[in-house]
């Protein structure tokens, strides 16, 4: 029943220095569509609700000259949905981005958000981990940037010290040969949260040999895993039966899962390498793979 | 704290309110400015009942803050018919029995009125994806994606 | 179509329903959306256990909170004898009914309200709720039925006296009910072919997107006054008065529109809590639940286990069904074992059957009914066998269902002899449809079942005021939860001879009409649906009499056609015909005000029967199930306005897929549940599902002068059989539980593959 207060700043220090000088629980509002169920949940309790949304920065999504992206934290699925020129290079990235939630939800949960509500099961984070994705920190003691894969250090915990937020996200130009894919299973169609999430990035060379592959899980540990075993049985082939069968095994094996409402550790193991053959099959069709 | 004062345009005419920073837009709407038509099912965006457009963006109103509207544009269900004339949607809902028990039927309207003005075309598969955070307990959702296709239709043929 | 069908101007036509426009502009009122000026907001303390003693509850710090007006406890609430008493249809102990609206010695489910508080502002109430101090003793729960049938189970109430059940010690079964026709075994004897299974099903919610909502007013001289969303106002009424000891005159209950019932609004949970609240306040108070308390406290139906035996000759003909069912009631008896009983083999004519069922007490929310109670869960059963046998025998699966069909003459094993019935022409025209020669793919599948509901009748009021200008209003009492407004005046329109929009069908307060039995059984249409009918009569005898007044001749030589009184023949006199507007207008000249009534028990329900198909593919690795094709035939009477029939049939299949794949309630090992919300309690979403293709059979009930059978229920009856028919039809493997969701038909899958690989 505790008053909170709502700030809206308009510059990263701004906010910055709204997040040091809480004497309390800070909570950063982007997309809202985690932090307003906690806080009618009463999950959180916080004292204070920083509106990052004014701030240019975490809100536009920009194509630099050398073929990669900055976007910004507070840029939600949808909008990056509706862009052309990022849809065509990842978009293995966007399909995570676009699969938080309904349409409704995509239209307002941020990127940022996803990650930094550290949920194991966010649609965003493989596929973002899998395309070598870093996060731009701005902080008291200025900027940093990491990558995505260190953000969450365990559900619902992040690595971002008192005074942090995260500000854009940097995404690669996508390589020649790349192709990148993300796949999760779910009961139903939508509006479910992953029981399993896959994320992969590779490239092949002009003979369709894997030349580089990374390839991260969601829902099957307490953070999303990068598993580079599966990287390791899929680069220098052709994606031949063995392969694959390798690459299923070492998803299976990275997998450290629970047994929950959603799924059991047994279910969630096998759904690991299935989604990991799947994905790593789409990501090579886009890479050009006949 | 004081209570935010708040700026906005809701269904094309200047509105202001004050709220709390805990009170939702769905409250707002509701509590403050008596507009009951965008419905409380679940308050946490799982059932889409209190589907409004904001900034043109469809969004479920119980996960925005009241606060966060300053200088918005908001469209609810009360707006959707201009005047006596309704909306095409809203005429194909009630011609072809798109409702039963009507309570999940304002979300679904506004849902589906943003669906058509992106796109007028769309397949039974892209109705039924957008339309995927409505729910809907009482039709299964058949009369509900004939209607949205055949709204569609009649939109394309009137263009023409 | 029946060729000895009347033209008819309204009733089978698609009318624009009279709610229709407040609906789609958000104008129309639902429970949440009435507010009454200086109300205030009430809000419940739930349990956190699911079974624990209640030793002490200290308000002291909750109503010394600022804001707060008051505070409530079972101690609020006089106690009641523990009897079954007649309510409506059914029997109610008014015991367990104070108990499940406010735990009294102990909670006995995660969720069970234990206290409730009034004050100025929702968050002062919520914040309130927090300084409630409530002792509990946590005691061993138990929410599984087999679990609860054991000797060594907890007991949820010691004090229980078993109905049709002998015991030494306390038990959690309630009630045991059998029903039995032929001798089994004989009929076992006769059989070449017997097949034994058993099934199980999970507890499913109704999930009615709108969560309880009330708002009540108790005025200083008693009166009190309720809006609520219920699917029956008498029924608030009665409960209310009994609970809180008020005179029902002093009780006036309005039912707002229903966001979706399906059975779940049949009893109350808030509205007592909100009168009480009120009368100690001296203010109305609203209380709305929270979707969460949907799911924790208010009633979903019974999960249950059950074993079948099926016997038959070679030829396919049924010999012999026996069948135990075990029902989940909740905290307090009242699982619906006995339609589950009575529905399971209803579609079939079968000499020999033997059914038994029990009601047994967990540390669940007491059940409510859901859409055919009881009726799907044996199904599930019943219609899984059924195919089984067929694929023993080499059979079609629709040809054994028509081989042994129920038809008008045959005696159902729970007791009637069925009139004209349409199940028969259901299978035939499943069996006739492209969907059932349609070819399927890799991984795809084919299943049908079939399914039965009652349907019922009861008390039913209606009134047909003719205005002034020679219209009409039609005065129901039945909330109208999917379109039965439409419906009612459509055939009052028909009676009248008047034009539909002229028709105005409004649903009375319980202090506007007579009494009502709530909105279930499928009974609206039907039932109320003959009580306007006979008032729409009594209007148009009334209006006979003033032409004949008119006309000075005798009211026997006056009939009603197409909207006129005209002379009966050339004999009674030559009369210009007068409308009925014309009369209206004469009215305070010829009499008075012409109002036309009616009150009944209604009786002669016509039975319902349904056969659906369903195609499935199956994703072998992941278990995923995807619905491709959905076709539901089904016996509806006449349909009054097609498309919410078609509506019903459509709905409630989609309901049935729900069960059959995702809908499960999920406790932890705390008894607690673990899925209380529309994100992990997995109702269907639009792009789940094809279109879903009803095909209306009309077999018209002799005993409505219509033709109309209820059809609201019967559609959830098929639907978990037919899906898991068709996953076995897919894959080879027999799902024997539900939910059939991915992680359990994967571990279907992988374990048949294993015991393939052995063999």
């Amino acid at each position: 029943m505790e008053s909170v207060e709502f700030e809206r700043p308009g510059t990263v220090e701004e906010a910055v220095a709204l997040l040091q000088g809480a004497s309390g629980n800070a909570k950063i509002l982007a997309g809202g569509t985690d932090l307003l169920v906690q806080l009618r949940a009463h999950m959180v309790e916080p004292d204070v609700i920083i509106d990052i949304k004014h701030i240019e920065e975490t809100r536009t999504l920009t194509k630099n000259s050398d073929g990669s992206y900055t976007i910004g934290a507070a840029v939600a699925g949808a909008e990056a949905g509706d862009r052309d020129d990022i849809t065509k290079d990842w978009p293995g990235v966007v399909e995570g981005w676009e699969l938080i939630g309904s349409t409704q939800i995509q239209g307002r949960a941020s990127l940022g958000g996803n990650l930094c509500n550290a949920s194991p099961a966010g649609d965003s984070v493989p596929a973002m981990v899998a395309a070598g994705m870093t996060v731009n920190i701005a902080g008291p003691n200025g900027r940093r940037t990491i990558p995505v894969e260190e953000v969450t250090v365990a559900p619902g915990r992040t690595c971002l010290e008192k005074g942090e937020f995260v500000v854009s996200f940097n995404l690669p130009a996508r390589p020649a040969g790349g192709g990148d894919a993300y796949l999760r299973l779910i009961p139903r169609t939508e509006m479910d949260i992953a029981v399993v999430g896959c994320g992969v990035a590779l490239t092949l060379d002009t003979d369709g040999v894997v030349k580089t592959a990374k390839v991260s899980l969601g829902a099957v540990a307490a953070t999303v895993l990068v598993v580079e075993d599966a990287a390791k049985a899929i680069i220098g082939t052709k994606l031949d039966a063995d392969a694959m069968a390798a690459l299923d095994a070492a998803c299976q094996a990275a997998c450290k899962p629970i047994d929950d409402k959603r799924g059991t550790i047994e279910y969630r193991t096998k759904i690991a390498g299935v989604l990991g053959r799947r994905a790593v099959t789409i990501a090579a069709e886009r890479a050009g793979k006949k | 704290m004081a209570k935010h004062h708040i700026s906005a345009t809701l269904n094309g005419e200047p509105v202001e309110f004050l709220c709390s920073t805990r009170q939702t837009l769905l409250d707002v709407l509701r509590d403050e400015l008596n507009l009951t038509g965008s419905k409380e099912g679940c308050a946490s965006g799982d059932c889409g009942a209190c589907s409004v457009m904001v900034d043109d963006r469809l969004v479920c109103s119980c996960l925005v803050l009241g606060a966060e509207c300053d200088n918005k544009k908001i469209d609810s269900i009360e707006g959707m018919a201009d005047g006596e004339k309704l909306h095409p949607l809203q005429t194909k809902f009630l011609e072809e029995a798109a409702l039963q028990c009507g309570i999940c039927t304002p979300g679904v309207l506004v849902a589906a009125k943003a669906l058509l003005e992106r796109n007028n075309n769309p397949t039974e598969t892209e109705v039924r994806y957008w339309l995927a955070g409505n729910l809907c307990r009482c039709t299964g959702y058949d009369k509900i994606i004939r209607a949205v296709m055949s709204t569609a239709a009649d939109m394309r043929e009137n263009a023409k | 179509m029946s060729s000895e069908q009347k033209d008819y101007k309204w009733v089978g036509t698609r009318q624009i329903r009279p709610d229709g426009h407040d609906k789609v502009t958000g104008r129309a009122k639902f429970g949440s959306d009435f507010s009454l000026s200086g109300m205030i907001h009430g809000r419940v303390l739930r349990s956190p256990h699911a079974h624990a003693i209640i030793q002490s509850i200290d308000t002291s710090k909750a109503e010394a909170l600022p804001g707060v007006k008051a505070v409530i406890t079972s101690k609020d609430l006089k106690d009641q004898p523990s009897e079954l008493k007649p309510a409506g249809e059914g029997m109610v102990n008014y015991r367990d009914m104070t108990r499940n609206v406010m735990a009294r010695e102990k909670v006995l489910y995660d969720g069970h309200a234990v206290a409730a508080v009034a004050a100025t502002t929702v968050e002062i109430a919520e914040a309130a709720l927090e300084l409630i101090d409530v002792k509990y003793e946590v005691l061993p729960h138990v929410v599984d039925v087999d679990a609860a049938m054991k000797d060594d189970a907890p007991i949820l109430d010691d004090t229980m006296v078993p109905i049709g059940y002998e015991t030494k010690g306390p038990t959690n079964i309630a009630k045991h009910v059998e029903f039995s026709l032929g001798d089994t075994g004989k009929g076992f004897e006769e059989a070449d072919v017997v097949i034994e299974r058993s099934y199980k099903t999970e507890a499913v919610h109704q999930g009615y997107i709108e969560p309880h909502a009330v708002v009540a007013s108790v005025s200083e001289d008693g009166q009190a006054q309720i809006w609520c969303c219920t699917q029956g106002q008498f029924m608030v009424r009665t409960f209310v008065g009994q609970l809180l000891g008020m005179p029902t005159s002093s009780i006036r209950v309005t039912p707002s529109e229903i966001g979706g019932g399906f059975g779940g609004k049949t009893v109350v949970y808030l509205e007592p809590l909100a009168t009480l609240l009120s009368s100690k306040v001296g203010k109305p108070v609203k209380m709305i639940m929270t979707r969460e308390e949907v799911f924790r406290a208010s009633g979903p139906t019974s999960g249950g286990s059950m074993d079948f035996k099926i016997g038959a000759t070679k030829a396919g003909k049924i010999t012999a069904v026996e069948a135990t069912v075990r029902l989940l009631a909740g905290a307090f008896p009242g699982a619906p074992v006995a339609p589950a009983c009575m529905c399971a083999v209803a579609p079939y004519d079968i000499a020999n059957v033997h059914v038994q069922g029990f009601d047994v007490v967990v540390n669940r929310p007491k059940v409510a009914a859901y859409r055919a109670p009881g009726a799907p869960i044996s199904a599930f059963g019943a219609e899984s066998i059924v195919d089984e046998l067929a694929k023993e025998l080499g059979m079609d699966p629709l040809k054994i269902r028509k081989l042994n069909a129920a038809k008008k003459g045959t005696k159902a094993a729970y007791g009637p002899t069925f009139r004209d019935i349409g199940y028969e022409e259901t299978v035939d025209r499943a069996m006739d449809h492209d969907h059932y020669k349609a070819p399927l793919g890799p991984n795809q599948g084919r299943g049908v079942a079939s399914g039965f509901w009652f349907n019922i009748g009861g008390e039913s009021s209606a009134t047909v005021n003719i205005n002034e200008d020679g219209t009409a209003v039609v005065i129901s009492g039945n909330p109208d939860i999917g379109g039965s407004r439409a419906s009612l005046a459509m055939m009052a329109a028909e009676e009248l001879g008047i034009e539909y929009s002229d028709v105005r069908p409004i649903i009375g307060d319980t202090a506007a009409i007579g009494y009502n039995f709530l909105t279930g059984g499928s009974r609206v249409t039907f039932a109320t649906g003959l009580a306007v009918v006979e008032a729409a009569k009594d209007a148009v005898r009334q209006l006979c009499e003033r032409a004949a007044k008119i006309w000075e001749v005798d009211a026997e030589g006056v009939v009603w056609d197409n909207g006129h009184a005209k002379p009966a023949s050339t004999n009674v006199g030559d009369f210009e015909p007068l409308s009925l507007a014309a009369l209206a207008a004469q009215a305070p000249k010829t009499g008075g005000p012409i109002c036309g009534h009616n009150a009944q028990n209604v009786q002669g329900a016509g039975p319902g029967f349904a056969t659906h198909i369903c195609d499935v593919e199956v994703d072998p690795e992941t278990g995923g199930v995807t619905i491709l094709r959905y076709t539901a035939v089904q016996d509806v009477g006449r349909a009054i306005h097609p498309s919410y029939v078609e509506g019903q049939i459509q709905g409630g299949a989609v309901q049935g897929i729900g069960w059959a794949l995702n809908e499960e309630y999920i406790y932890n090992s705390k008894g607690t549940l673990d899925n209380p919300g529309f994100l992990d309690y997995r109702i269907p979403v639009a792009s789940d599902l094809p279109m879903i293709e009803a095909v209306m059979v009309e077999c018209p009930n002799d005993r409505h002068p219509y033709g109309v059978r209820g059809v609201g229920e019967v559609p959830i009856v098929p639907p978990m059989a037919a899906v898991a028919n068709a996953i076995e039809s897919a894959t080879g493997v027999r799902m024997e539980a539900l939910p059939m969701s991915p992680p359990r038909l994967l571990a279907a899958l992988d374990s048949s593959n294993i015991k393939q690989a052995a063999e």
